[in-house]
């Protein structure tokens, strides 16, 4: 059986990625598929999590998490293609109206 | 029936109301129509309360209490006496007509329902006045009558004269309301009570009473009287707070008929004879009013010498006659002043109300020197203007004669050691009073027009909505003399004290007839007779001519001495530094101190959102620290 330990590794190191990737990358598009890796690392600690403390519930929540990323997914790209298509910028670093 | 005199007061509430709220929706005949028999209706109940009193019932009558606090209890309710009820008749008969008037003379104007409505008001405000019978009604009334002047004064609130006539009369009122409300706050805090009746029983234990102020003992009945006739020589238009009435002519004419004659200036005489018990009980009030009035009757009675604007002539005669009416009352026939009041009512109301139809006749022009020969053209406005300065002349009959015979009597009869002082002043100011009035009648109805042959043919009499009026007025300026007022108020006001004999009665009548007599000639002589006369006075006596022409220059007395520097006060002290530097600095201050401290914490928000994902971050790796090394 594999430890829950290699799982827990696995999640830290996809959320490290997914981190990184969306700190570091300036697409808009690159940066929510960043969150997607991040939000799935914690699905897959969840997951483990429940399978090794024998309590199914916790796989029952990941289905419902993964159900309520995809919706974020939908509005989060609806976002992006609006912002891109109004002003044609693809880039976090030029789009700062909000600076104070 | 008792309850039911409150109607007097609702009637003209009523009429004020209808006519402000939903009178620009009906037709001006509805209007007239409400605000006349609101007027009637107070009338009618009126003469009820007049038969009552003739009954000698005095009612009093508490609706409710108005005021509750701590000593403080002040009811609306109402006392009828012998001066209520002479006050009520006057104020509802000389106002009623004036409104009749008035739809002949405001027709046409768009103001129509909104100066139908303050008239009511007006009213309302002087019955109020009268009828109350504690010191807060009589000054909600006071205050009232003061606020539909400056409504009324202020009605063609497009012109700027009008409008600052109506500050001028509203301001100069103030002052002297200021005296008033101290000196009601003065008696209440010696009596604890406002109520006439309370205060008239309480009153004499205030005597040898004295008040420190500032280490000075001042007599404290002496001092209440004082500052309450502070309040009547503001609104009785007195020395030295009159200069707002020749000024109010800025208003319809009607409306100074109505200022002049029943409502507002007679509040003043009102109060004081309202006030007689007060009054008795000081010798240095007494005297203070009796000589004002003396000397304002004969101050303005010598403006009113030289002035050319026929309603400026009759507002200075207004002014002079009230003052006799204090002079009565500064010689305890305060009975005599309130029948003077009456019978100048009438025919105030009917000077005012012709030189209102010659206005009509002239398109609005007022310079007795500019008409001429208008008799043949207005014979009824001819005939009742004659007969109402043949009255105010004091011509034997007539009612005038007998209110101003019976306070020049009771002056030279009087007591006081002031008495004679105020008998002389008076006698000259009715031989200057009949000149004045008669001028008028000889410049504007005698002789040939002065105008052009095109005005003299619009020259017309007035309809008759305005001239039936001013007969019904004429018939009263004849007749009402020989309603005994004096005597009528006798149980209420009391009866003068007598120094001489009887027989001399007969002296001071002729001296007051040959007074009167001599004026009219003098008149007749210098305008009818020799109209070179007048020129060449005026030319020999330049430097005399000029100051009463300009009124003694007491406005711009005033204007040096109290407006200027309040002007210079406002725009160097309280706009400079009050106004910009602190207000708004305030104001503007706050903002400006937000605004940096928002530019200070504002670079925190980059807008990029990379940089709060760090801040982010950043956040859960210190929240994880803390919680790993707990």
């Amino acid at each position: 059986m594999i430890p829950l330990s290699w799982y827990l590794i696995l999640s830290a190191t996809l959320f490290s990625i997914g981190l990184m990737g969306f700190i570091i990358r300036r697409d808009l598009i690159v940066m929510l598929m960043c969150l997607e890796i991040m939000f799935n690392s914690v699905n897959v600690a969840l997951a483990s999590f429940s399978y090794y403390n024998s309590n199914l519930s916790g796989q029952i929540f990941v289905l419902f998490s993964i159900a309520i990323a995809a919706c974020e997914a939908v509005i989060g790209l609806a976002i992006v293609l609006a912002i891109v298509r109004n002003t044609g910028i693809n880039h976090s670093d030029e789009i700062n109206n909000l600076r104070g | 029936m008792e309850k039911y005199y409150v109607l007097i007061l609702l009637f003209p509430l009523a009429g004020f109301l209808f006519n402000i709220l939903i009178g620009r929706f009906v037709s001006t005949k509805f209007v007239s129509w409400v605000g006349n028999l609101s007027v009637f209706g107070s009338l009618v109940f009126s003469l009820f309360t007049i038969s009552d009193v003739f009954q000698g019932k005095t009612i009093e009558y508490n609706f409710y209490t108005w005021i509750l606090s701590d000593d403080l209890k002040v009811s609306f309710g109402y006392l009828i006496d012998q001066l209520t009820a002479i006050m009520l008749f006057v104020v509802c008969f000389v106002g009623w007509l004036i409104h009749i008037y008035s739809v002949g003379y405001m027709h046409g104007d768009p103001g129509y329902p909104r100066y139908f409505a303050y008239l009511n008001l007006f009213v309302f405000s002087m019955l109020l006045l009268v009828m109350g019978n504690n010191l807060v009604m009589l000054y909600f009334g006071w205050e009232a009558v003061g606020l539909c002047s400056y409504f009324l004064i202020a009605f063609w609130y497009q012109k700027k004269s009008a409008s600052d006539a109506g500050k001028k009369a509203f301001i100069v009122n103030r002052i002297g309301d200021f005296g008033f409300a101290i000196g009601i706050f003065l008696l209440f805090i010696s009596v604890y009570t406002l109520n006439y009746t309370d205060v008239f029983q309480k009153i004499p234990e205030l005597q040898d009473k004295t008040l420190n102020i500032l280490g000075w003992h001042i007599d404290l009945i002496t001092l209440i009287a004082l500052l309450l006739f502070c309040g009547a020589i503001g609104k009785s238009a007195q020395i030295p707070l009159y200069v707002w009435l020749p000024d109010a002519m800025e208003g319809p004419t009607p409306v100074s008929a109505l200022i002049h004659a029943a409502t507002m200036v007679t509040a003043g005489v009102f109060m004081v004879s309202r006030l007689s018990p007060l009054y008795n009980l000081s010798e240095t009030a007494l005297a203070v009013v009796a000589i004002t009035g003396a000397v304002t009757a004969f101050y303005s009675a010598t403006i009113g010498l030289v002035q050319r604007d026929m309603k400026r002539i009759i507002a200075y005669s207004t002014i002079s006659q009230i003052g006799y009416m204090f002079a009565a009352s500064g010689v305890v026939a305060y009975g005599a002043g309130v029948f003077h009041l009456y019978t100048h009512a009438f025919f105030k109301a009917l000077l005012f109300l012709g030189a209102g139809s010659v206005m009509h006749a002239m398109a609005g022009e007022l310079d007795i020197y500019k008409m001429g020969g208008l008799r043949k053209k207005m014979p009824i406005t001819y005939i009742t203007f004659l007969i109402a300065a043949l009255t105010i002349a004091g011509i034997p009959g007539l009612s005038g004669f007998f209110s101003k015979d019976e306070i020049l009597w009771y002056a030279f009869a009087s007591a006081k050691p002031y008495g004679k002082f105020v008998w002389i002043l008076l006698t000259i100011t009715a031989a200057l009073t009949a000149f004045y009035t008669f001028r008028i009648v000889f410049v504007a109805f005698h002789g040939k027009f002065r105008g052009t042959e095109e005005e003299f043919k619009h020259v017309h009499e007035s309809p008759p909505i305005m001239t039936i009026p001013l007969i019904i007025l004429a018939v009263g300026s004849v007749f009402v003399g020989y309603f005994s007022v004096p005597h009528f108020l006798e149980p209420l006001l009391g009866e003068p004290k007598l120094a001489v004999s009887l027989q001399q009665e007969k002296i001071v009548m002729a001296v007051s007839i040959i007074a009167g007599l001599v004026g009219i000639a003098t008149a007749w002589y210098m305008y009818i007779l020799r109209p070179t006369v007048p020129e060449n006075l005026t030319n020999t006596f330049k430097g005399f001519y000029k100051v009463l022409w300009n009124k003694y220059y007491v406005d711009e007395l005033y204007s040096f001495l109290f407006v200027r520097p309040t002007l210079w006060f406002a725009d160097k002290f309280i706009e400079k530094i009050t106004d910009i530097k602190i207000i708004e600095g305030i104001v503007n201050g706050i903002p400006a101190l937000i605004y940096k401290i928002g530019s200070l914490i504002r670079p925190v928000q980059t807008g990029q959102l990379q940089q709060y994902a760090i801040f982010m971050i950043l956040g859960i790796i210190v929240f994880v620290l803390v919680i790993l090394n707990m």
